[in-house]
């Protein structure tokens, strides 16, 4: 691989038109953890109009829930979740200002829909490789939701954590196109 | 009649959950190195060689391969000339899985009841299989099961006359449809034969068996390594973004069946595919 694309919080439209689908990118700075529980819950606080736990603007948010700590370690293993059961969920929080998500696996069209209209993209993490992930995260701190245990949602300061544009800005969806590179047809 | 106490049964799911969780079976690990040298995309490569990396820092650190510690599933193979004393078999076996999941830093991912979702807090009760054998042995096999790649396991009760084509289709289907979801390469327990619950079940047995496990079946040997074949033409590839390394293993067991009936189970098995062993 070439030079290594650091990119920084909070992610501006200009940052994210740069990325394509494909390109690996490491990412440094604070993003925000959230998975299926808290999505519902960040999801019924919009429609009832109360006030976020963090500002969504230019923000990330890391479909993780990671392991316990080991005492002296920020975080235990911590790699992405599927990032589909997330899917009816998203577009509401990308209209609300939310930038970047980091899952693993394919998207929704809606979300793919939300992403070309308020200039987002959606990251994989390499799902499984969370031991290795765990060595990005400098410091963790439960900022809501505390008793949804591994769910809650946490801010996490990384550094240089690895990931790929799985679908950029512009609609392009790096699992189709890798996926049609090296089909063999019957 | 033989005597094991409840408490050595506790005490060795407690020592192989945290086994199984930070430590990747050599087979897959040999596959993955294997499986660098065949693959056709630069990324796919390097995602092949993210894994080993990580695989080596999950051993060395006894941190987990994956986040998703998975539901513990159990296999224990009793003879039936074993008495347990001091205590249930069962309540021994999720004690160790409460003390292994929370003495090692493991993630706790069981909710008590489906509908109401609270997280029980120690990743019990675990998922408990029993095969009754002769003898007096005493095995367990600890493999906890994450839920990305079950998720796109799948069941079908096909038509006797759907033949081997019908099986095929069936399990490239489902492959198929789960992409880079069950994060590839993966590994492809197929269970044909018996009941709806009994192929199910043989599914998840087949993740036990070694990648490089050949069937003593001519006819199985054959559609494995052709369900294996086509299976790497979809593309799909390392993490989904394409490649020739989409599956490590197909592995299919068979059992009797009904007159007018051909179950078919494929369970997925995602590239941190992990057990653990142990005897008493």
């Amino acid at each position: 691989m070439e030079q290594k694309v650091i990119l920084e919080a909070p992610f501006t439209n200009e940052k994210i038109k740069s990325l394509k689908a494909g390109d690996m990118v490491y990412i440094s700075g604070t993003i925000y953890t959230g998975r299926d529980a808290a999505h519902k819950r960040l999801f019924k606080m919009i429609e009832a109009g109360e006030e976020m736990p963090f500002d969504f603007e230019g923000q990330a948010i890391y479909y993780a829930g990671p392991c316990p700590a080991k005492p002296g370690k920020p975080i235990g293993s911590v790699g992405p979740t599927t990032a589909g059961r997330m899917d009816a969920y998203s577009p509401l929080l990308i209209e609300h200002g939310l930038k970047v998500m980091i899952g693993k696996g394919s998207r929704s069209e809606e979300v793919v829909e939300a992403l070309k209209k308020h200039t987002g993209v959606y990251f994989a993490a390499i799902g499984g490789a969370a031991a290795l992930m765990a060595r990005c995260v400098e410091s963790a701190e439960v900022i809501a939701f505390e008793e949804l245990g591994t769910e809650a949602i946490r801010k996490l300061k990384v550094n240089q954590l690895p990931v790929i544009v799985a679908i950029d800005s512009n609609g392009n969806d790096s699992y189709e196109i890798g996926r049609k590179r090296y089909e063999i047809k019957p | 009649m033989r005597e094991i106490d409840a408490q050595d049964i506790a005490q060795l799911v407690e020592t192989l959950c945290i086994e199984a969780c930070c430590v990747l079976p050599n087979d897959i690990q040999n596959k993955f190195k294997s499986s660098l040298q065949t693959e056709q995309s630069p990324l796919g490569r390097e995602i092949l060689g993210t894994l080993i990396e990580n695989a080596t820092i999950a051993k060395e650190e006894r941190n987990p391969i994956c986040q998703d510690t998975g539901m513990t599933v159990v296999f224990v193979t009793m003879g039936q000339d074993v008495h347990i004393t001091g205590g249930y078999i069962e309540d021994a076996i999720n004690e160790g899985v409460r003390n292994g999941y929370t003495k090692g830093y493991l993630r706790k991912s069981v909710v008590s009841d489906p509908i109401e979702r609270s997280n029980t807090g120690d990743n019990t009760p675990a998922i408990i299989h029993y095969e009754i054998v002769p003898g007096s042995d005493f095995h367990i096999v600890v493999a906890p099961k994450g839920f990305g790649s079950e998720n796109k396991s799948g069941l079908k009760m096909l038509m006797p006359s759907d033949g081997i084509e019908g099986i095929k289709k069936f399990v490239f289907d489902t492959i198929s449809a789960a992409g880079g979801n069950p994060c590839p390469p993966i590994i492809v327990g197929v269970g044909i034969g018996g009941t709806m619950e009994r192929a199910a079940y043989l599914s998840k047995k087949a993740l036990l068996l070694p990648v490089d496990h050949v069937n003593k079946n001519d006819t199985l040997a054959n559609l494995e390594e052709q369900l294996l074949t086509e299976i790497n033409q979809l593309g799909i590839g390392p993490a989904g973004f394409g490649g020739t390394t989409t599956a490590l293993a197909v592995n299919i067991l068979t059992n009797a069946t009904h007159i007018a009936g051909l179950p078919v189970s494929v369970n997925i098995g995602c590239h941190a595919t992990r057990h653990a062993e142990g005897k008493l």
